[in-house]
């Protein structure tokens, strides 16, 4: 009963390989949207459907649209994809991967002194989650809508053009 | 009357602060009124006080005026108050009497000064000091007046500050008495160590009381407050400042570099007798470096030709008789010849002053000569002045101070018959170099025709200051020239009397003869070598030993030029060598370093998120590692 | 349909997750990638999350990664807006470039 999940992760692996290493932003959008999907799905496997759900609306949903919108807003093209090849040389790669190697390496190292044993899992059902959600961590709830808040007044700031989107011209 | 006391002092202060404050807006008549006023104003308070002090004794001789206490930290309260004895009122009464005489004459001498309320605040500051100093209860009150002199000598030498040569002068003057003053500073601390107060009269009573005579503290407390008197009054090895401090105006030099400040020295050693009492041999040192002072400056002063360095190397030579009267335990003779040399040194310079003024600020008495009819007035009280410094017989005040101190430096318990040799042959030299002095200036052939005439202000103070040089003496008649000794009755009130070896009254007589002879000769030989045969001294002059004796003479016994070599070259070099500081070398490391870390690290600032991310990685890299090893 | 997953296997997932994204960051210098990069390593931190609170089936995991979601969007939505600004001031996407605050 554990190919579901062990295929997921796989996949999961292998699309986030190919968002890292794509030279067309387009292409890595959608490279992540498929590890996204997969992530989803292993959190449905490892009972936690209320998250699988968020995971695909508003990762795989909102944030990706999010991520298009500015992409063709920009209007990167095979411009941009020429610049890439030239600034994804194997030299670049060999520091961070090495290092990141390290790190994943001790990880692992860490993981496995623990004993690899399987335990059933539970559903944990999206009235849990909402109970506490809106119950002990109710101040976590609102110190996100604020965030969220300065975020959008964030956005909106940055994002306004000199002289077009203010009451004030400079 | 007592209870004014502290008006004396506080009056020339309150003209030091309104000349500083609004001096520059008043007119000259209004400075000179506040300048000059307020120290005549002292004057007659201070006389006032005396008269009710001889009238009406106060019980023990002495009478205090405390002001207020001054600090108060555990058991050191020093006070402001102010002490009149005898021999405090002597000072002030000789302090306020002849700066009042000086300022009137100054008022005259210095019109038309760019810095005449500039000059006058000085003065006043000067006078007020001097009178805190004089009148101080206790060291540090004293102290405090003696730096304040020390500051206006300073101020007033570099009067003229335009000169830089004036400006090094008065340095030099700070700095040579600052040698003095840090022992004498250093004294203080040893006697607060040792006897937990500072109060003079306290002081007086615990030392005799602590100390045995002779015992080490006594002999270093005395050594170091002899430091301080021998800075302040320009005496061997101290002396070499007094010359160059000539650079200030005439009025400066009466007062301050003659008859009041010079002398504090010998004032502070009469104040603390007690404790110079206690050490015999510092007494004798004293009476030693008197002796060799006066001598030494005697023979300084046969070769100047600046009039005024003549005057201050006589004023060495004068305070060295009364140094050597100190040290022979005359205390009241010494007292009394600064009384009379206060008088007729500072018609010596006042006349000096009239001349110097009419010979358009010459002072080169080769190129003067001959200004008796010019000058009459000048003239004849300048050799009045002259006749007391030279101690001529009978009529003059300065014949009566000397004698006293010669007669004690032979007959006294410390005296000795070779201490009264140094101060007989100072006696020859003294009517020598002050008759040459004389007979250069006002005498032979006319050189230069006398400008400005001394008008009445500047002649009241010549006349009044002759007529003190020849009645001040009478003040005291020694047992041979009818007996009445009032001065040092007075002042015996406060110090110890002399022990007389008990000489007859017919070995006082002889030795009156001797020193009178001894002056006359002076005046001769003078005359003889000056007036007469000009020659004779030329080809003494020009003789090899002549001519290398003259330049050593005339140099004031190369003293500068030792000094020179022995520790101004010496810091000199020292400076050149360690220019870039050494001591630096750390610092200057550490900051080395802080910019070579400041370099690398700000290598890894390189505005690159990327590299930031890196850093970020490689911590939690290393981290991570620190937490798997250690699992 | 739940599986029999060994707890340190779905750990494992989320740290060769978040390894990749790490390598994005540090290699790419296109400010888009970038911040897909930074998506990704704060997927997999939640996924972590996930994972912990299914092994002792609590919510406290699906309620933080609910939070690192939030904060996702959030950052999202000020760092595009601040790549916009970027491209406008340079006509580029290298973050190199605005290194204007280099030491």
């Amino acid at each position: 009963m554990n190919a579901p999940f062990y295929i997921a992760a796989v996949v999961a692996f292998l699309s986030t390989f190919m968002v890292v290493t794509r030279r067309n932003a387009v292409h890595a959008l959608l490279y992540l949207v498929v590890s996204l999907l997969s992530v989803a799905l292993v959190f449905f496997l490892l009972g936690a459907p209320f998250v699988a759900a968020l995971e695909v609306i508003i990762y795989a949903g909102a944030i990706m649209v999010l991520f298009v919108f500015v992409i063709m807003m920009l209007n990167i093209g095979r411009q941009t994809a020429e610049q890439e090849r030239e600034w994804l040389n194997p030299e670049i790669w060999l520091g961070p991967a090495v290092l990141t190697l390290v790190l994943a390496g001790e990880l692992i190292y860490v993981l496995s002194r623990m004993h690899g044993r399987a335990y059933a899992l539970s559903v944990v059902s999206p009235k849990q989650v909402g109970i506490a959600l809106l119950g002990p961590y109710v101040l976590g709830v609102e110190l996100a809508s604020m965030l969220l808040l300065a975020g959008l007044v964030g956005a909106f700031h940055l994002g306004r053009r000199e002289g077009t989107g203010g009451e004030r011209r400079p | 009357m007592r209870t004014l006391l502290w008006l004396i002092p506080a009056l020339p202060f309150a003209g030091f602060f309104v000349l500083a404050v609004f001096g520059a807006r008043l007119r000259e008549k209004g400075v000179a009124a506040i300048g000059a006023g307020s120290v005549g104003v002292s004057a007659v308070l201070a006389i006032l006080a005396g008269i009710s002090f001889i009238t009406s004794p106060p019980p023990g001789g002495s009478w205090t005026q405390t002001l207020w206490t001054w600090i108060g930290v555990d058991g050191f309260r020093p006070a402001i108050a102010f002490y009149l004895d005898a021999l405090s009122l002597v000072m002030t009464l000789v302090v306020t009497f002849v700066g009042f005489l000086i300022h009137l004459y100054a008022t005259e001498f210095m019109s038309d000064d760019e810095g005449y309320s500039r000059f006058f605040a000085y003065m006043n500051l000067f006078v007020g000091s001097m009178l805190t100093l004089v009148l101080a209860d206790n060291l540090l009150l004293l102290y405090l007046g003696w730096e304040g002199v020390g500051l206006c000598s300073y101020l007033l030498i570099g009067f003229w500050y335009k000169d830089p040569a004036n400006g090094s002068a008065a340095m030099k003057a700070f700095i040579v008495t600052r040698i003095g003053d840090a022992a004498m500073a250093v004294g203080l601390f040893l006697i607060f160590m040792n006897l937990g107060t500072l109060n003079i009269q306290e002081i007086m009573q615990k030392a005799s009381h602590t100390w045995p005579r002779g015992s080490g503290l006594a002999v270093a407390a005395a050594a170091l407050l002899l430091g301080g008197a021998l800075g302040k009054s320009a005496q061997l090895p101290l002396q070499t400042w007094l010359p160059d401090a000539m650079a200030g105006p005439t009025p400066v030099s009466a007062l301050i570099h003659a008859a009041t400040m010079v002398t504090a020295g010998v004032y502070l050693i009469a104040r603390t007798n007690v404790l110079f009492l206690l050490a015999p041999p510092v007494q004798a040192a004293v009476a030693i470096i008197g002796a060799a002072t006066l001598l030494l400056a005697g023979f300084s002063a046969l070769t100047q030709r600046d009039i005024k360095r003549v005057l201050a190397y006589s004023t060495i030579s004068q305070i060295g008789y009364m140094f050597l009267a100190l040290g022979v335990g005359a205390w009241s003779a010494a007292i009394f010849h600064f009384m009379t040399h206060a008088f007729f040194k500072a018609l010596l310079f006042l006349g000096a002053g009239a001349v110097i003024l009419a010979m358009e600020h010459e002072h080169d008495m080769f190129r003067m000569g001959g200004l008796r009819k010019e000058l009459p007035v000048t003239f004849w009280t300048f050799l009045i002045g002259s006749a007391s410094l030279s101690a001529l017989p009978l009529v003059t005040a300065g014949f009566y101070s000397k004698d006293l101190i010669l007669w004690y430096s032979w007959s006294s318990e410390n005296g000795s018959p070779w201490l009264w040799a140094a101060g007989l042959a100072g006696a020859l030299l003294t009517s020598i170099y002050t008759f040459r002095m004389v007979f250069l200036t006002f005498f032979g052939e006319r050189k230069k025709e006398a400008g400005r005439r001394p008008g009445r202000v500047m002649t009241i103070p010549l006349v009044a200051l002759a007529v003190l040089s020849v009645i001040g003496g009478f003040a005291e008649l020694p047992r041979t020239l009818g007996n009445m000794p009032v001065f040092s009755e007075f002042v015996n009130t406060v110090l110890p009397p002399v022990k007389a070896a008990g000489e007859a009254q017919s070995a006082e007589a002889a030795m009156q003869v001797v020193t009178s002879f001894v002056s006359l000769a002076g005046v001769y030989v003078a005359y003889l070598l000056f007036l007469r045969k000009r020659r004779y001294v030329e080809g003494l002059a020009a003789t090899r030993t002549g001519r290398a004796l003259h330049r050593l003479w005339f140099s004031g016994w190369a003293f500068d030029w030792v000094y020179d070599r022995a520790l101004v070259q010496p810091f000199f070099w020292i400076a050149r060598i360690n220019r870039d500081d050494f001591v630096d070398l750390f610092y200057d490391g550490i900051a080395w370093y802080n910019g070579f870390f400041h370099g690398a690290l700000s290598l890894t600032q390189s505005g690159k998120v990327r590299w930031y991310a890196m850093g970020i990685a490689l911590g939690t890299v290393i981290m991570v590692g620190i937490a798997v090893v250690l699992l | 349909m739940i599986s029999q997953v060994p707890f340190e296997h779905g750990l494992i997932l989320a740290g060769a997750l978040f390894a990749l994204g790490l390598i994005g960051v540090m290699v790419r210098r296109n400010i888009i990638f970038i911040l897909l990069s930074i998506e990704v390593m704060l997927n997999a931190s939640g996924l972590a999350f996930v994972v912990s609170g299914s092994r002792w089936g609590q919510p406290d995991g699906q309620i933080m990664f609910i939070f690192i979601l939030a904060m996702a969007a959030a950052e999202v939505s000020v760092g595009l807006a601040l790549v916009i600004r970027l491209y406008h001031l340079y006509q580029s996407l290298d973050a190199d470039r605005a290194s204007r605050m280099r030491g």
